[in-house]
């Protein structure tokens, strides 16, 4: 359960290189997470909670450091490549999914993460029954629509089908960037109440960005807050089981 | 009648258009300029290979391969060279046209007396104009059902995908400028097979007969779509041929009310302006019962 799975070693990204309003987004930061670990990640706008994502994503080229996956340098792999290992899901509930293909289309993409695509038929009649199973897990009718195109689904559904592609195919490492924030507040509870029973059963390694305190302390074994592009708080276990609002709040006040 | 065949035949030829725009226009989700380019580049290349003796087939799919090389190039301007595709697409368009003059030799280039797809003993042995709608068929059935397998493999799935939604295509491991170059290679592939045809059936190449043809692919698209309504994805693929028919038939039309072949132009940005607009006018004119119809369903 401890074996470090990435390791973020003294990582350095900047924006605007070379230009007058060159911006130190991740400073030297170093993070090592663990397999098993869910981590929740707390900080305030422009801390670099999404610039770290997209940079374990490929998304953004870091300029000093490495990121490591089980001991190899991946600073250097493509989007493309990262994804074999590495699933997303975005806030924007229209990020995380083709609106003009059906629901099981969606799922059929999914399950060939990071794999070639190749020129076969992509035998969709085959899956219909698993993915009918598979979607009626989310228990909000998904699994009543797999032939409706999910440009026409409500934004928690897509969002729930969203996080339903980034598992299909066990990622080994699951990042999660606010995918509740854009729904309402039963929706964003239902599909956090997923989210961690589907994390649990597959013992998926996850990190999760929120603003939610109570979701940060709620869920998860472990809490990490970023602060000017540096890790500045970091605690798990029984540490992170004692921890409160109230003392979250007063740990923010202190470091603004 | 024989015009009525002669529309027919027309419309299944240039037909081939209307799928090749069909994977950019429709499906990557983007105007690609190039096309205007490498019809009279499909045209030159089958004509000038006729005349120095190749077999018209073979001269036919050599014209895919060199309008798929145009495309190759928009396509690496594009997701390489980050010039922004309509930019690109002119680019290769305009570099098309000398291209086109060094390949000819001169701006108008005649088959007469020479072999053509449509000079086999079955097609020439046919009434007149028919042997354009026996080859357009033929054509068409065969491109249609190719691409339409295609995009029902992993591989087209994926390349539905990138135009439908980049970042969740790349999420997923898509190499989404593969995808791109590779739409754009077998769009100008078939449009510059499609001008090979279209050259063959009219006798000649001429450097200047790609100007408007991405107005006339995307009016068989696009009246295909607006005569046939919600569809999927095959259907609306077989509606694009239906569509370029029914566009050669509004040309006859045309033409029958007096107006001269110059003006054809003119008149298909019209109809293309009108038929694109229609969505417009349908919200305002039936904005009431579309208003009911809006809170008649409950999602």
């Amino acid at each position: 359960m401890t074996k470090p799975l990435l390791e973020l070693k003294d990582v350095v990204l900047k924006v605007n290189r070379h230009t007058p309003e060159e911006i130190t987004i991740l400073n030297h930061l170093n993070l090592t997470v663990n397999e098993g670990d869910f981590i929740t990640l707390l900080g305030s706008n422009g801390a670099g909670k999404s610039t770290l994502f997209n940079a374990i994503g490929g998304d953004l080229t870091i300029d000093s450091g490495q990121i490591l996956l089980k001991g190899k340098d991946i600073s250097h792999e493509s989007v493309e490549k990262r994804t074999r290992f590495l699933a997303r899901v975005f806030q924007d509930p229209k990020l995380g999914t083709a609106p003009r293909m059906n629901v099981a289309e969606n799922l059929l993409l999914a399950e060939r993460r990071g794999q070639r695509r190749r020129l076969v038929p992509r035998r969709l009649n085959k899956q219909l029954d698993r993915y009918q199973k598979i979607t009626a897990t989310m228990h909000n009718g998904l699994d009543q629509r797999l032939t409706t195109a999910t440009g026409n689904l409500s934004g928690g559904q897509r969002q729930a089908l969203s996080f339903l592609m980034a598992t299909l195919k066990r990622p080994e490492i699951l990042l999660l960037d606010e995918h509740t924030a854009a729904l309402d507040p039963q929706t964003s509870q239902d599909l956090m109440h997923l989210t961690n029973q589907r994390v649990q059963e597959e013992r998926l390694t996850c990190l999760m960005i929120t603003h939610h305190l109570e979701d940060a302390l709620t869920y998860g074994n472990r809490l990490i807050v970023l602060h000017h592009g540096q890790v500045t708080f970091d605690v798990s276990g029984a540490e992170k089981a004692a921890l409160t609002t109230e003392k979250l709040y007063s740990f923010f006040a202190d470091i603004e | 009648m024989s015009l009525i065949v002669s529309s027919i035949g027309q419309g299944l030829l240039w037909a081939v258009l209307g799928v090749g725009l069909f994977l950019t226009f429709r499906i990557l989700d983007f105007a690609d300029m190039t096309v205007e380019g490498t019809f009279p580049l499909g045209a030159a290349t089958a004509v000038m290979a006729i005349s120095h003796g190749m077999n018209p087939l073979l001269a036919t799919l050599l014209a895919f391969a060199v309008g798929a090389l145009a495309g190759l190039i928009t396509g690496l301007l594009y997701t390489k060279g980050h010039i922004p595709i309509l930019l690109a697409g002119i680019l290769v368009m305009t570099a098309c046209y000398s291209v086109n003059l060094r390949i000819m030799g001169r701006a108008n280039v005649s088959l007469l007396g020479k072999n053509t797809l449509f000079k086999n003993h079955f097609l020439a042995s046919l009434p007149q104009y028919f042997d354009s709608v026996v080859l357009g068929t033929i054509v068409m059935v065969i491109i249609t059902t190719i691409v339409i397998y295609f995009l029902q493999t992993e591989l087209g799935q994926g390349f539905i995908a990138t135009g439908d939604n980049q970042t969740m295509a790349r999420s997923l491991g898509i190499n989404t400028d593969n995808m791109k170059i590779m739409g754009l290679m077998v769009s100008n592939g078939l449009i510059a097979f499609g001008g090979a045809l279209v050259a063959q059936n009219n006798g000649f190449a001429d450097v200047n007969m790609g100007i408007g043809i991405i107005v006339i692919a995307l009016a068989s698209i696009i009246i295909g779509e607006v005569a046939f309504g919600d569809l999927t994805l095959n259907q609306r693929l077989v509606a694009v041929t239906l569509g370029s028919i029914l566009y050669r038939f509004v040309l006859l039309i045309v033409l029958k009310l007096g107006f001269q072949a110059n003006d054809l132009n003119l008149i298909s940005a019209i109809i293309l302006a009108v038929c694109m607009m229609l969505p417009v006018f349908k919200n305002v004119l039936n904005f009431k019962h579309l208003l009911k119809r809006g809170l008649d369903t409950n999602d």
